[in-house]
């Protein structure tokens, strides 16, 4: 089983994610340069930071650079697909995932801690988690507001395609829970087949106990699930 | 002055004297572009001409130090092959006209400071001070400082994860930024910001050379006027996104092992970066400008020599690596220029087109010659220590809430939620938790264990006495690492002050500079690096800045199970305070916020006290016994108190007659901010252990009390009772900052 986590110019959480993998995980995990990232792995991960300096927009430019070619075709084949952060702006600016990350309602790039509640376990990163699980990780960007139109969100809805929602510390979805005015409280979704999956939050910050607060390492679940996933399915 | 030539007129900062001098150990009249270049170099930004000779009494040497100051950062062996490199400087000036820009360059200064050491930077630490924040203008100049930190340093990839705020009228027009950055290194991979092989090739790396900066180190050695605004042309613009590459390329380069020598290109620019690594290497240098990638057309070498335009770095290359080492940047498609070679001259050729158009001998510019200043002490000083003491307070309980709503004790949370500090998976103690940053080493065999990072400094305090308050920056700094579990190991600081050539202003620094090696001598800290910032003055009104010496202080957490946060934990454990009270409320934040007075007597700094106080804490914290620690500085007990119980969500009864203390007023008592003290809690089994701890190293303790199960946070003395409920209290001291920032409070 081999992960790529593919660095971008300007991505700096590269090097956090293949320190989870390799050390917390146990995974083989290769960082890869965008331009000789030529898709033969059994997974991939953007990760997160600023990419291209988020000059234009956040993602956009990634988004359109040779590697995504490969990243597609991972997806297509339905290998497992991960955006984080600035991953999921790629993620979504790539058409890979439905919606769109606008600027926080607060005008502020907001550091902090989360709970999250996982709204569906069929995805390659969340079938090792329980529904309506509250998980804690943190968040850390300045366009994390998910945007999607109504009749994107029933669709969503409809299809199982909400994978986190931020929440309170009991698990309910209420506003003050919502750090950046994403619609539904939304922090990550997935495509249609679940293999591809994009979230706001970090989960490679908080995959160790001692990085928490809480001393959770909630975030785990999540590359646990992608190994979970392509040890029973691939 | 204005110095005319043939072709064109210039402004130089140079005195008559200066400009004589050069003459005579140039043995001519120097050109447009030597004079330029000397200008520059002779300015106090870079030369410290009027600071070099006090700076001198500094303890630098210590076990753990590998490169103490006069390089770029300070590099300090914390065992398994590993070093720590930082290094703490100022970027007031250019904040103070153009807050986001300034901010933002200074960041990216700093880290490159770091990186040319060839270490990965991995914290950054910022210690801001602006006007009150009840000023629009402060305001405006809090929120662009604050944001331009944010963006850059989010961009690059680095935590910003510890630092200070303070608010004071005399930071109102002329703010201070001073910014610190702390790096990992494998100690064989140190590199020297020296030229020492003549034949070695230069390579200019990263951002292109613009007219923006130039004149910046000049700006930045004189005072503020209304005319600054004019300057901002001074101010430089950083590109967060080139030095994120420019970092990862560096890092790369140096692995190649064919870099010899690396310095980045910051105040001073080119002119700065050859001749200082010509002169330290004995060696000279030969550029040819027509080879720098530059970003304007028509720029002249003038120009090119004096832009401080951001993003650049200087690489000394072995020649028979090269292509080796060019084949990083160009995997990065970072733009570079292979500019020069180092020679065996000792001068600073510089040449266009294979013309000579600056001649000038590598020690000239990098070692000005020393201004002689005079000190005085000024008259205010024993006029504000002598002030009789205030009434007590007609309602004493309301004073606790009234300084926890203080701006500069309020939480800072509107600070730093802006600031990634997560990135790097290294944070183990965030902002807020704890008196102390904590990284993790995460570095192959680096073991279990952590760097504690802090930046302290009172300005009051140094303004009513700066030897007693420089001294007490660094032991605060100290204490403050020790109460999070690590043991202090070297220290840098940044100095802000007035204008030199006053001679009340040069005895402030004088006095501050004998007061930190004081200081630091006692307790065995050594000072590995510095900067000094002159001319933060506003002419308009003719006012100094409250002189600050900000101390950047690293300690070793030995094992991250030592770990210790300032939250109460549990229900039953024991509070003790360790340390003795004084009657010492001078300058303290009870008699600002209060009484609206500034004076008095302020804490004594005494390196004996600090050291029994804080090796109990140590000891205590890395033997398990301490469940938490804060140290008591601003605010005093009182508010250490407070803070614990908010952190911890739950509250405490604490009969203040077991305070070790001498005899004063009960507000005294309450708000003392006398040194050598911490509040700290252990589990009842532990207690007698942790009191012979105490009676071992001499400290005096006091057990006064213990955590409760309820919110309630009750205060005895004598038949006086202060109750507190926990959640009103948090209320005053998390609003405040943000309702400031977010128009609710004036």
């Amino acid at each position: 089983m081999r992960v790529a986590v593919i660095r971008f110019p300007g991505s700096n959480c590269d090097l956090d994610t293949v320190f989870v993998l390799r050390k917390v995980i146990g995974v083989k995990a290769d960082l890869v340069w965008h331009k000789n990232f030529k898709g033969d792995y059994d997974a991939v991960i953007l990760p997160g930071g600023f990419s291209y300096g988020d000059y234009l927009r956040a993602g956009i430019i990634a988004a359109h650079s040779p590697a995504m070619k490969y990243v597609k075709e991972m997806a297509r084949e339905g290998l497992p697909v991960l955006g984080i952060c600035n991953g999921f702006q790629i993620l979504i600016e790539a058409g890979l995932l439905p919606g769109a990350l606008i600027r926080n309602t607060t005008l502020k790039f907001i550091c902090k801690w989360v709970f999250l509640k996982v709204k569906t376990t069929r995805t390659a990163f969340s079938n090792l988690m329980k529904r309506e699980q509250v998980l804690k990780m943190p968040i850390a960007h300045n366009e994390g507001r998910y945007f999607i139109d109504e009749k994107g969100l029933r669709e969503l809805m409809e299809n199982d395609q909400i994978v986190f929602t931020y929440v309170d510390g009991e698990g309910n979805e209420t506003p003050n829970a919502n750090p950046n005015g994403s619609v539904a409280n939304i922090a990550g979704v997935c495509n249609l087949e679940g293999n591809v999956v994009g979230l706001m939050p970090h989960p490679e910050r908080a995959s160790e106990a001692i990085l928490s607060p809480y001393g959770s390492d909630d975030g785990k679940l999540l590359f646990l699930s992608m190994k979970n996933f392509l040890e029973r399915w691939m | 002055m204005i110095v005319e030539r043939p072709d064109m007129q210039v402004k130089v900062n140079l005195t008559r004297e200066e400009l004589e001098k050069a003459k005579e150990m140039l043995g001519r009249e120097p050109n447009i572009v030597e004079l330029g270049m000397i200008d520059i170099m002779w300015s106090e930004h870079c030369s410290y001409k009027s600071s070099r000779e006090v700076l001198k009494i500094l303890p630098r040497e210590g076990e753990h130090v590998i490169i103490g100051p006069g390089q770029d950062a300070g590099v300090v062996d914390i065992g398994n092959g590993l070093a720590v490199v930082f290094k703490i400087e100022s970027h007031n000036h250019p904040s103070a006209v153009d807050p986001y820009n300034g901010a933002a360059t200074g960041v990216g200064g700093i880290i490159r400071d770091i990186l040319c050491m060839g270490a990965r930077p991995i914290a950054l630490v910022d210690s801001l001070r602006f006007g009150f924040p009840s000023s629009p203008h402060a305001r405006w100049l809090f929120r662009y400082v604050v944001k331009g930190i944010a963006d850059y340093g989010n961009c690059t990839g680095i935590p910003t994860v510890a630092g200070q705020v303070e608010f004071d009228p005399s930071f109102e027009r002329n703010c201070l930024v001073n910014v610190g950055c702390v790096g990992i290194a494998r100690k064989d991979r140190i590199m020297p910001s020296v030229a020492s092989n003549p034949g070695d090739v230069l390579v200019l790396v990263g951002g292109s050379t613009g007219r923006d900066g130039i004149h910046g180190v000049t700006f930045a050695s004189k005072t503020l006027s209304e005319k600054s605004e004019e300057e901002r042309s001074s101010v430089q613009i950083g590109d967060p996104f080139m030095k994120k590459l420019v970092i990862e390329a560096t890092l790369e380069a140096v692995e190649t092992g064919y870099v010899r020598g690396l310095k980045d290109l910051g105040g001073g620019g080119l002119t700065c970066a050859t001749s200082e690594m010509a002169a330290k290497g004995g060696t000279g240098v030969e550029i040819e400008l027509s080879k720098v990638h530059l970003r304007e057309e028509g720029m002249t070498p003038y120009e090119i020599m004096l832009s401080e335009s951001q993003e650049r770095m200087l690489f000394v290359v072995d020649p028979k690596g090269l292509d080796k080492v060019l084949s990083v940047f160009e995997k990065y498609e970072i733009p570079y220029s292979i500019i020069g070679r180092v020679t065996d001259t000792r001068e600073v050729v510089v040449k266009l087109n294979g013309k000579v158009v600056a001649r000038v001998p590598a020690k000239l510019l990098a070692e000005a010659p020393l201004a002689k200043r005079t000190s005085k002490k000024p008259a205010y000083v024993e006029k504000l220590r002598d002030i009789p003491p205030p009434p007590m307070p007609e309602n004493l309980e309301e004073t606790l809430p009234q300084l926890l709503s203080s701006p500069n004790i309020a939480s800072k949370e509107w600070v730093y939620q802006q600031y990634d500090h997560e990135v790097g998976i290294r944070t183990v103690v965030k902002p807020g938790q704890a008196d102390a940053a904590v990284l993790r080493i995460i570095e192959e065999d680096g073991g279990n264990r952590g760097i504690a990072i802090k930046a302290d400094c009172n300005s009051r305090h140094m303004y009513l006495d700066p030897f007693n308050g420089a001294a007490g920056a660094l032991a605060e700094c100290c204490r403050n690492i020790v109460a999070v579990g690590g043991k202090p190991l070297a220290f840098v600081d940044c100095a802000n002050f007035g204008n030199p050539e006053k001679p009340e202003i040069f005895w402030q620094f004088e006095m501050a500079i004998k007061g930190l090696a004081y200081m630091a001598r006692g307790l065995g800290i050594p000072c590995v690096g510095g900067n000094v910032s002159f001319y933060n003055e506003d002419e308009t009104t003719g006012r100094a800045v409250k002189p600050s010496t900000e101390v950047l202080a690293i300690g070793l957490v030995e094992d991250l199970k030592h770990v210790t946060t300032m939250a109460f934990k549990s229900a039953g454990d024991v509070i003790v305070v360790v340390g003795k009270t004084f009657r010492e409320v001078g300058g303290s934040e009870y008699y600002y916020i209060v009484h609206g007075i500034e004076g008095g007597k302020v804490p004594a700094a005494d390196p004996n006290r600090e050291k029994s106080s804080m090796n109990a804490v140590l000891e205590g914290i890395r033997r398990g016994y301490v469940t938490a620690a804060h140290d008591i500085s601003r605010g005093g007990f009182a508010v250490a108190l407070a803070e614990m119980a908010i952190q911890g969500g739950r509250g405490a009864e604490v009969f203040l007659d077991n305070m070790p203390r001498e005899p004063m007023r009960i507000d005294e008592l309450l708000y003392s901010e006398s040194n050598a003290r911490f509040i700290i809690t252990v589990e009842e089994k532990n207690l007698d252990n942790f009191i012979s701890l105490c009676r071992n190293t001499g400290a005096p303790f006091g057990i006064i009390g213990r955590v409760s199960r309820s919110n309630r946070l009750i205060l005895r003395y004598e038949s006086l009772v202060l109750e507190y409920d926990v959640h009103h209290l948090e209320k005053a001291w998390k609003m405040p900052i943000w309702e400031y920032m977010e128009g609710l409070r004036s």
